[in-house]
């Protein structure tokens, strides 16, 4: 193959550092994965392979239903963020500029630009009054708080794939009577695909890893895992949230192998 | 996405009946709490536990002030519990209703920030100190100086929690000050000796029963407790403490006055002033309890443990952090906000 | 009477807004919407023990920039609010720096993979971040530590006889950072790449003689929304991070997060921390709006 001499898209030493990037990404999760099968109570000297950190975790209901409550709020939020930004996306790139469009902007990246505490203070007042008006203290105020942070991380992969997306296309959607349901469904989505994809994951990430404002914003009985190890800080972490960590991994890659055979198959 | 929406919908149902009987919802510091207490209390009264964790006093009190989060039972630290009360968070307790309060040890029922124990149980109590690996430092380990002027050996290798109010606090007793003191003179000298000696320290984390058993920090200022269990693991570590004084702490449990539990509040309450309980507790988190006739109940390497039972020539150096007034935070604000610029 | 294209212009900004609201309505219930308090508290008086009395003070605002001198009383400049603003700032650029460096070739990488196996190595990328921010950050001071897997290894193979002392120092910290934000990085990214017309490169070797210049020329123009994009998702977080730089850096100096922390917590200075943050926050919009408008500047969509 003639391609194999001279690849357009080839750029010397962007392989070998994405490897490399690859390899450092791994290291510490080995590393985790490996020390929660560590037999000594600590989470960093190796005494021996068990799996009774495992067992401890199994036992410790605290800590599962933190786990669990934690998927919960992360999969909510992400779903929720990601369709509001992606409607956002679509209303404020690949028209003409209109009056308040940057305002707009500003508002959808502002929970970026403040420190988080600031957000958690400020909806421990807000919400602490709707709690006291309403007598409502369910998890609906921690995933309208994750939904709404997590707009940002959603909204910005999707508008960098959505700018100069070429038109044409849907042009020729809307030529052929498409209506523009039919068009945003069979054209522009699946070519949106992969930026909303990557603003899904960014969210149920950023999701996954807070602990400030959830600090605040959480109500009786509804610890989440960072909450939970925040918590155990000053004291000791135990090394069950080492196997707890690890179970969840390896959960999350079954899932998402599954769904990923799975719509390969489709393909 | 249906499927999704209806599971919210119960989950947000079901959460929202944290109210209903038998049940009781205790804000505690984390990993402070006995599971196995709460299990035996569960067997013996039928009332289910839910414990929702918090890493410092403010956020507790931020949150408490706030309201409406469903909180039973909250555990301040003794310099907190009169800013409770002059809030009008805390409710003082029916003692009639509580029949093992004269369980309470008679040195803890009279104490400064709750006179009587109108408001709070106690928990737990217990000491700011130094821990020291005697592999790397053979001197005397009593002593502030350990991290104020930090002796070769140690050069490096200590660490300082970062723990506001206990570290400016050491420093000025070390300097001959009161801890909360308004005097401009020792809280210069407080803020020299901090700023002279921090080139010194190695970091200012949190973690030491990790970090001091695998080696990593030679010493740290740390609490009793956590010390016992570095011991536990690494048997060249020793407790130290200051003879110019440290600061104890005592956490106590308070009824808030939104609680929408009472009646399973007080028969909690009352049941951790049994001297078997109050011993499950210290067992738990490795600190002493205030509950007169635990000590049978507690386990055997707490009975003798020099880092909970104090000996007795270092007792009188021992301190309660008092409120401090706003004047007197502003300083040691300001001291700290220097010394970690 | 308006004009067919002024009528069309007119729903293009009603469906803009239109699709925008329920973005605006979120943020407006549980973010923005809620900052007007931390505004409104700016304007306040401490009160004795944490929160905010109701009297108008300028103080917080004065704070910032000018403390009042312990021990003296005299009125003096805050370089110690000024360190902190500098250091957060400086290791948010240096971050955002690397994780360009070492993420955009990772981004490219995986947009030149077969279509089949990009998800592949797209949900690689992810993986590490689906395990919580304290217990990765834990995990990797375990890989740099003294006593830890690095040092042990290059121990063992003779390379050094003294483990080299990366944890508690600023390398710690930006390994740290740059790690934990490397995803902010390589998927707005990838997502930008990989709507790249290849066909362009060919075009572009015609044109240019070298990888370099196409790179310069023809690459980074194009990816340049994902690039933007990128960096604001790396750098402002990373100007609000303490996890990171407490955990590896072993927290002797603050980060603004910290400082504007302290004055909500143990300092109980509510309006201070509240003017800190208003501050950072009219740094940030004002830094980005520069930012965005110059990078759209030149590039072909506006």
């Amino acid at each position: 193959m003639a391609e194999r001499a001279f690849s357009a898209t080839r750029l010397p030493g962007f392989a070998t550092i994405a490897v490399v990037v690859f390899l450092v990404l791994y290291l510490p999760i080995f590393t985790l994965v490996i020390f929660s099968f560590n037999d000594a109570n600590s989470v960093a000297i190796w005494g021996g392979f068990s799996l009774r950190w495992y067992q401890i975790a199994w036992a410790n209901d605290d800590v599962k239903e933190a786990a669990v409550r934690s998927l919960i709020i992360a999969t909510s939020a992400a779903l929720i963020a990601t369709t509001v930004a992606t409607m956002a996306a679509l209303g404020t790139t690949r028209r003409a500029a209109f009056k308040g469009q940057t305002l707009i902007y500003v508002i959808i990246n502002q929970p970026l630009m403040v420190p988080e505490i600031v957000t958690a203070v400020a909806l421990l007042i807000f919400f602490g009054f709707i709690k006291v008006t309403t007598g409502y203290q369910g998890l609906g105020y921690l995933i309208a708080a994750h939904s709404a942070f997590c707009v940002p991380f959603a909204y910005l992969p999707i508008r960098a794939r959505l700018e100069g997306m070429d038109l044409s296309l849907e042009t020729a959607a809307a030529d052929l009577y498409a209506t523009p349901w039919q068009t945003f469904r069979k054209v522009t989505l699946p070519i949106l695909l992969p930026g909303i994809i990557a603003g899904a994951m960014l969210a149920f990430v950023i999701s996954l890893d807070d602990v400030v404002i959830t600090e605040f914003v959480k109500s009786g009985g509804q610890d989440t895992l960072p909450t939970y190890m925040l918590g155990q800080i000053r004291r000791a972490v135990t090394p069950d949230v080492n196997a707890i960590s690890t179970a969840l991994l390896v959960l999350t890659v079954l899932l998402l192998t599954a769904f990923f055979l799975l719509t390969r198959r489709r393909d | 996405m249906k499927t999704l929406m209806t599971a919210t919908a119960l989950l947000l149902a079901t959460s929202a009946l944290a109210s209903a009987e038998g049940v009781l919802n205790l804000y505690n510091w984390g990993n402070y709490t006995s599971p196995e207490l709460l299990a035996k209390f569960e067997a013996e009264t039928g009332i289910k536990v839910t414990v929702t964790d918090y890493d410092s006093n403010d956020t507790a009190l931020a949150k408490v002030e706030a309201g409406g989060s469903g909180f039973d039972l909250v555990v301040p630290s003794a310099n907190y519990v009169p800013i409770f009360v002059e809030k009008g968070l805390i409710q003082e307790l029916d003692l009639t209703r509580l029949a093992n309060h004269g369980n309470i040890a008679p040195e803890w029922v009279d104490v400064p920030w709750d006179k009587g124990r109108k408001f709070t149980i106690p928990w737990q109590w217990g000491s700011t100190g130094i821990a020291v690996n005697t592999s790397v430092y053979k001197g005397d380990p009593n002593t502030s100086a350990v991290f104020l002027q930090v002796p070769d050996e140690l050069k490096g290798k200590i660490n300082v929690v970062p723990e506001m109010n206990d570290i400016v606090n050491l420093a000025i007793m070390f300097v001959g000050g009161e801890p909360c003191t308004e005097d401009t003179e020792v809280l210069k000298k407080a803020r020299d000796a901090l700023l002279a000696a921090k080139p010194d320290w190695l970091s200012m984390d949190y973690g030491a029963t990790e970090k001091m058993s695998n080696n990593d920090w030679a010493a740290s200022v740390n609490w009793n407790g956590s010390s016992m269990r570095i011991r536990l693991a690494n048997p060249d570590v020793v407790f130290g403490f200051p003879r110019e004084g440290y600061p104890l702490f005592m956490d106590s449990v308070a009824l808030l006055k939104d609680a929408q539990n009472v009646d399973e509040a007080y028969k909690f309450l009352d049941f951790i002033m049994i001297p078997e309980n109050a011993a499950m507790i210290s067992s738990f988190a490795r600190y002493a309890n205030g509950i007169a006739g635990s000590e049978p109940f507690m386990p055997e390497d707490m009975k003798t443990a020099p880092e909970v039972v104090v000996p007795e020539e270092f007792r009188a150096a021992g301190r309660f952090l008092p409120t401090c007034s706003p004047k007197a935070t502003e300083y040691v604000t300001a001291i700290w906000t220097e010394l970690q610029k | 009477m308006p004009s067919n294209e002024d009528r069309q212009r007119a729903a293009s900004t009603r469906t803009g807004w239109a699709l925008s609201a329920p973005a605006l309505l979120l943020l407006g219930f549980a973010a923005s919407g809620p900052l007007l308090i931390v505004l409104v508290y700016s304007f306040l008086t401490p009160g004795d023990y944490g929160n905010v009395v109701w009297k108008f003070s300028l103080d917080g605002w004065r704070g910032i920039l000018f403390t009042r001198d312990i021990f003296d009383g005299t009125l003096q400049l805050a370089d110690a609010h000024l360190s902190i603003f500098w250091r957060s700032v400086k290791l948010s650029l240096l971050t955002t720096a690397i994780t360009f460096a070492v993420g955009f070739p990772t981004a490219w990488f995986i947009a030149t993979r077969s279509p089949k196996s990009r998800a592949l190595w797209l949900f690689l990328i992810t993986i590490p971040f689906w395990t919580n921010l304290l217990i990765r950050t834990v995990a990797i001071n375990e890989v740099i530590r003294n006593e830890g897997i690095i040092n042990t290894l290059l121990i063992r193979i003779g390379l050094i006889g003294e483990p080299l002392r990366i944890i508690y120092t600023d390398t710690a910290v930006l390994i740290g950072m740059a790690y934990v934000y490397l995803p902010l990085m390589v998927l707005p990214l990838f997502a930008a790449i990989d709507r790249f017309d290849m066909k362009l490169l060919e075009a572009g070797y015609d044109l240019y003689a070298s990888r370099w210049q196409v790179l310069r020329r023809v690459i980074l123009p194009i990816v340049k929304p994902g690039i933007v994009a990128g960096s604001i998702l790396v750098f402002v977080p990373s100007l609000g991070a303490y996890v990171t730089p407490r955990v590896l850096g072993g927290g002797k100096n603050m980060m603004i997060g910290n400082f504007i922390e302290l004055q909500f917590g143990a300092g109980r200075n509510w309006p201070l921390g509240a003017a800190l943050s208003m501050t950072l926050l009219i740094i940030v919009t004002v830094a980005l709006l520069f930012y965005v408008r110059a990078a759209n500047r030149g590039s072909p969509h506006g």
